[in-house]
């Protein structure tokens, strides 16, 4: 390495390869090199080109998919609601219109956007990436600079495959320890955020290190990045390893042959220099965590399983306890009381957070035997086709069956309600999905955020349950 | 894209902290292929009553806010999704300045798109502009967006920040892809240089 070169982070190399163009006064220009569409935020930017007379410049570097209010019981437009089929076919007249590859809702390839990307190899160490969506910060854990852009920005990028973007803060976050049995990378993220608040990362792109994210699955990996946006960090980031080259080896868009050789070359250059700089560094010691669960009305409301909901009154800041207090009456929760124990209508395993195969084969290795308990609704939702064709190839959708859950088609489904699947006002859902708002799941619906262990061992028991009570032994 | 240069007007108090998207505007709201028709979906969870009628307690449900366009809330306003959807209402529903101690990222680029100006103030200023809408509930403020500055009845000016390059598209009223377009020639040398 040339020692006169400053040490960079990934983040920094990434960005600075990515560079068209920087003047004094404006943002920087920077070049995107994968854009994910989908049919809720994409319409007014298409409508846009059209008015302005625009095409599409890079279809080659542009990948649609319908997600989020698409049918999991079947897959036909005919069972959508009349405003949703219309997005749906809107979608469909856009990408034909200008000449997208769209994952129509009957090919075998479609899936949840950001399950999609990294499935089928499109995600990649090093690129930049964006989506019409926040999770988009899925996909940084292959070392890619991924992020959420609004619908303007979205027409930006069609029109140009550039964005006008200002230098984002670096912080890393280092998880150290190994993770207890029962302990996933849904738990350290929540944790994480239980501990920044959703406000403790913006202005920032997260990089996970430490030994606690290298001995992390690639899936699990996902799930981790994935909840970046829950921090309020646009972007989450893991330097690529074995693991990340393993998992992209052989993938329909990855590099091939000698290319393939070649582009790890490349990639193993990613990582972070020694004595690169952060503009922030925090460390957490997982090593002892215990599984996470939320109890609130946004995703740093959590606690560890076994410890007590907040009370009001013990806080100091009137605006914190002000917030508490409307959490908990929004959840009809009583404060100083665990929720362990706290009984649920239904459990959704699903979302672009948990719905990968680990997820599912986790959560049907922990239900295989049990019953869902009497009164709960089980929500089972692949986050692609593939996975569902997977998961059945496996069995596990007769693991799900025969306890009582429901198996359906990949979809966002119960994560974001559009599509039908939904909370009735006052029910209580364990949720491996990302968000515990007010109403996401469905209004009125209120939802305790877990990893798919604690919703699988939830659902059998009936209430909110630690998982390590069925994995004794 | 609306310019925005100067704006009085009264201000309406939402005091939660983290308001999310999904708060400024339920998914159920998102199957529009358009912009329009948005405002009535604003805040739809607090707003309405369980019968669907409007609850006369929520802050843009009140007469006397019927015309107010700014809008002072809590932290981190905005978090979650990033759905554009979420300043269209705003901006549908008469909404064009929001003033917080912070905002989430997409969210502010969302509405700098828009003509929806996020104003960024200090807990000093947050506190006495929350503590107006008590004591004066209808005292009105000037925003100057090119002077940056918010002045309150006192006569107080409070300085704002904003980059350059938004304050220049907001007073212009121009769509911030013009300026992309006109660096056509050099994403297409950056492109050649590595495709
Ligand atoms: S699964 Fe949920 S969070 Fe993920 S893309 Fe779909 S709606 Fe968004």
């Amino acid at each position: 390495m040339n020692q006169t070169i400053k040490p960079r982070t990934l983040f920094e190399k990434i960005w600075d390869s990515h560079l068209v163009h920087e003047e004094p006064g404006s943002p920087s220009v920077l070049y995107i090199d994968l854009h994910l569409v989908h049919e809720v935020t994409s319409p007014q930017a298409f409508s846009g080109l059209r008015a302005k007379g625009l095409q599409v410049r890079r279809t080659d570097r542009t990948v649609a998919t319908m997600d989020h209010s698409t049918p999991t019981k079947e897959l036909s437009l005919n069972i959508v609601d009349a405003m949703g089929a219309r997005q749906l076919r809107q979608l469909q007249a856009n990408c034909k219109d200008f000449g997208i590859h769209l994952y129509d809702l009957d090919d075998p390839l479609r899936g949840i956007v950001h399950i999609m990307g990294p499935e089928l190899g499109l995600t990649q160490p090093g690129l930049t990436i964006v989506c019409g969506d926040s999770h988009t910060s899925t996909h940084g854990a292959f070392g890619a600079l991924a992020f959420g852009i609004g619908t303007s920005e979205v027409e930006h990028v069609l029109a140009t495959q550039s964005l006008l973007q200002y230098r984002p803060k670096t912080m890393r976050v280092d998880f150290e320890g190994e993770l207890q049995p029962g302990v996933t990378a849904k738990d350290m993220i929540l944790a994480l955020i239980a501990k920044i608040g959703v406000g403790g990362g913006t202005g920032y792109v997260l990089e996970y290190a430490g030994s606690a994210v290298r001995n992390l699955s690639m899936e699990a990996r996902m799930t981790l990045c994935n909840m970046s946006i829950e921090a309020g960090a646009r972007a989450g980031m893991i330097a690529p390893d074995e693991t990340t080259f393993e998992y992209l080896a052989g993938r329909q868009h990855a590099p091939q042959g000698a290319d393939w050789d070649a582009a790890v070359e490349r990639w193993r250059q990613l990582p972070s220099d020694p004595g690169a700089h952060y503009d922030a560094v925090i460390t957490l010691d997982v090593s002892q965590l215990a599984p996470m669960v939320t109890y609130g009305t946004n995703p740093g409301m959590g606690v560890e399983i076994d410890q007590l909901v907040p009370t009001p009154a013990a806080q100091s800041d009137p605006a914190r306890r002000a917030a508490l207090e409307k959490a908990l009456a929004y959840m009809d929760l009583e404060p100083g009381k665990s929720l362990h124990g706290h009984p649920v209508d239904v459990v959704f395993i699903g979302s672009c957070t948990n719905s990968r195969i680990s997820d599912l084969r986790a959560a049907a290795a922990l239900i295989k035997g049990h019953k869902v308990a009497e009164g709960v609704r089980l929500l089972v939702v692949p986050g692609s086709e593939s996975i569902r064709r997977q998961a059945e190839a496996e069995g596990l959708d007769i693991i799900f069956r025969q306890a009582g859950g429901d198996w359906r088609f990949a979809g966002c489904s119960m994560c974001i309600a559009m599509n039908g699947d939904q909370l009735s006002p006052g029910q209580y859902a364990v949720s491996t999905s990302n968000r515990n708002f007010e109403g996401r799941q469905g209004a009125g619906g209120r939802t305790f955020l877990a990893s798919p262990l604690t919703a699988a061992a939830s659902a059998i028991a009936g209430k909110v349950t630690d998982p390590r009570e069925y994995m004794i032994g | 894209m609306q310019s925005f240069t100067t704006l009085t007007s009264k201000i309406i108090p939402l005091p939660n902290n983290d308001v999310d998207t999904d708060q400024i505007i339920p998914a159920r709201y998102l199957k529009v292929t358009d912009k329009v028709g948005l405002a009535e979906g604003l805040f739809a969870g607090w707003r309405y009553l369980a019968d669907g009628s409007p609850d006369p307690e929520f802050p843009i449900n009140q007469e006397r806010y019927q015309n107010a366009q700014i809008l002072l809330t809590g932290d981190n306003f905005g978090c979650g999704s990033s759905r554009e959807h979420a300043p269209w209402a705003m901006a549908g529903w008469g909404i064009r300045a929001v003033i917080s101690t912070s905002f989430a990222d997409i969210f502010r680029n969302n509405a700098l798109k828009n003509g929806l100006l996020p104003i960024v103030v200090d807990d000093a200023t947050h506190t006495s502009l929350f503590d107006l809408t008590e004591e004066v509930p209808l005292a009105a403020v000037d925003i100057d967006l090119a002077s940056q500055t918010v002045s309150l009845p006192s006569g107080e000016k409070v300085f704002f920040e904003i980059d350059p390059f938004s304050k220049t598209c907001l007073i212009g009223g121009v769509d911030q892809l013009g300026y992309l377009l006109k660096q056509e020639d050099k994403i297409a040398a950056f492109e050649a240089a590595r495709d």
